[in-house]
C-alpha cells in the first residue's frame, strides 16, 4: 500500500496489511500442504478426479472460513482447558452441514467422496488454523486467514488432480483432452496416476519443485 | 471365520489406511524419524482404534440409526439421527483417548513415558475418525467392527514403523537439497503404498 494513501478509518473496512498478508501468503509462500504439512491426509485420496477435488477443496475452504470465524469470535469467552472441544464441536457442526448440502445436491458426488468429508473434521489444516490463528486473532482477519489457507489447499489439491486425471485418463474435469489409443487416438494413459502411491510421488515432486525454487525452504538436516 | 480372517487381513494390507487411504497423513510422516517413536505411536493408535470402533458401532446401532430410540418410545421410532454420526463419534473418540489417557497413566506409567504426547494427538488422528466412518458406511456388524479396528490399526503400525526404519538409513543418503526431509519421505512412501499393491492379489 502506498504512503499517499491514508489509513483506513474505522467506519470504512478495507483490507489493511496485516489483513492481506492473513489472506494472501498463505496461498504460496506459506501454503499449508507444501510448507506447513497440513491437511494432507484428505489431498491425496481423491484427487484422482478434478471434480472431487474441487467439491472438496469447496468444503475446506467454506469450513476453514467459518470456522476461524466462529472460533475468533467467542475466542475471549472460551476458557482455556475446554478450547479444543470447543472448536471441534464448531468445525463438526460445519462439516455436518457441508456434508447435508452435499448430499442434497451432489448424491453421486458425495457417494465417491464417502468418508472423507467427514474426514475434514480431522483435517489439519482448519484445526490448526484455529488454534493457531484464530484463538489469538480478530474476525475478519481470522475469516480472511481461512480463505487463505483454504485456497493454498485447493491450489495444490487442484494441481494435482490435474496431473493425475490428465495423465492418468487423458481428460480434464471428465472431458477428453488427450484422445485415447483405445478411443483410436494417440495418447496411451498411464494407469498407475489412478492408483494410490502416485499420489504420494506428485506431490513428493510439487514440494521438491517448490523447495528448488525457494531454497529458504530447505531441511536442514 | 473365513468373513473375519478376510476381513481382517483385507483392512490391515490390502486397504491399508496410511498407504492405501492416506489416513493420518500427518502423524505419519511427523512421528516417522525413529523406530521408537513410530512404534509408540502404531501400538497407541491401535489401542485407540480397537476401542472406538466398536464403541461407535453400538453408539450408531442404538442411538442414531433410524428407528434406533424406539426402545425410549414408540413416537420416536422414525427418528433417523445419522447425520450426527460425525460429531458423535468426534466426542466419543476424544473421551475414549482421554481414559486410556489416564488408564495408561495410572497402570503402565513406563508406557505412558513412551507415548509421551502422542496420545492425545490420536484424537485428531484420521485414522480413528476415519475408521468409525468406514464403519458406518460399510454398515459393519459389532464382530466386524473389532476385527476392523484390529486390522486397520494394526495396518497403520506396521506401515510407519515400516516408514521410521527406511528414513532412519535414508539419513545417510545423499539427497539432493530440495527433496531433503519431507519430499524424500513421500516419495519413499509413495514407494511403499506401491509394494503393498502386490496384496491385492490375495483372496481369502
Amino acid at each position: 500500500m502506498s504512503a499517499t494513501v491514508p489509513a483506513a478509518p474505522a467506519t470504512a473496512p478495507r483490507l489493511g496489511k496485516e489483513e492481506r498478508a492473513a489472506l494472501f501468503n498463505p496461498i504460496l509462500l506459506n501454503n499449508p500442504i507444501g510448507v506447513q504439512v497440513l491437511g494432507i491426509c484428505s489431498a491425496l485420496a481423491i484427487t484422482t478426479r478434478m471434480d472431487k477435488a474441487l467439491v472438496m477443496s469447496a468444503g475446506v475452504v467454506m469450513v476453514a472460513m467459518l470456522a476461524n470465524l466462529a472460533v475468533s469470535l467467542v475466542r475471549n469467552h472460551t476458557p482455556n482447558a475446554i478450547r479444543i472441544i470447543v472448536q471441534l464441536a464448531i468445525i463438526a457442526s460445519l462439516v455436518i452441514v457441508f456434508d447435508q448440502v452435499l448430499k442434497a445436491t451432489l448424491y453421486e458426488l458425495s457417494l465417491e467422496l464417502s468418508v472423507f468429508v467427514g474426514l475434514i473434521i480431522t483435517n489439519c489444516i482448519v484445526m490448526g488454523r484455529a488454534e493457531g490463528f484464530a484463538m489469538s486473532n480478530p474476525p475478519l482477519r481470522s475469516l480472511l486467514d481461512g480463505i487463505g489457507n483454504g485456497l493454498g489447499y485447493a491450489l495444490v489439491l487442484l494441481l494435482v488432480a490435474f496431473t493425475r486425471e490428465l495423465l492418468g485418463a487423458g481428460k480434464v474435469f471428465g472431458f477428453t483432452v488427450l484422445p485415447l489409443a483405445k478411443d483410436g487416438g494417440w495418447y496411451v494413459p498411464n494407469g498407475l496416476m489412478l492408483l494410490a502411491p502416485s499420489a504420494l510421488f506428485v506431490i513428493g515432486l510439487l514440494i521438491w519443485a517448490l523447495r528448488t525454487w525457494k531454497p529458504e525452504l530447505q531441511e536442514k538436516e | 471365520m473365513e468373513h473375519f480372517l478376510s476381513l481382517g487381513v483385507r483392512s490391515a494390507f490390502l486397504e491399508n489406511m496410511a498407504l492405501a487411504y492416506f489416513l493420518g497423513m500427518c502423524s505419519f510422516l511427523a512421528c516417522s524419524k525413529k523406530v521408537d517413536t513410530a512404534f509408540g505411536l502404531g501400538v497407541a493408535v491401535m489401542f485407540v482404534q480397537v476401542l472406538t470402533v466398536p464403541l461407535n458401532n453400538l453408539l450408531l446401532k442404538y442411538l442414531l440409526a433410524e428407528g434406533a430410540l424406539a426402545w425410549l418410545s414408540p413416537a420416536l421410532a422414525t427418528v433417523d439421527l445419522s447425520f450426527l454420526s460425525f460429531i458423535l463419534f468426534i466426542a466419543t473418540i476424544a473421551a475414549a483417548v482421554q481414559v486410556v489417557e489416564m488408564t495408561v497413566e495410572r497402570f503402565a506409567p513406563a508406557l505412558y513415558t513412551t507415548l509421551g504426547v502422542f496420545l492425545p494427538l490420536i484424537a485428531v488422528n484420521c485414522v480413528i475418525l476415519g475408521g468409525s466412518l468406514f464403519m458406518q458406511e460399510r454398515e459393519y456388524s459389532l464382530a466386524d467392527s473389532v476385527v476392523f479396528g484390529i486390522g486397520s490399526g494394526f495396518g497403520f503400525a506396521i506401515a510407519i514403523v515400516a516408514l521410521a526404519a527406511i528414513r532412519e538409513k535414508l539419513v545417510y543418503s545423499n539427497v539432493p537439497a530440495g527433496l531433503r526431509g519431507l519430499g524424500i519421505t513421500f516419495i519413499t512412501a509413495g514407494l511403499m503404498s506401491l509394494a503393498f499393491m502386490v496384496f491385492s492379489g490375495i483372496q481369502l
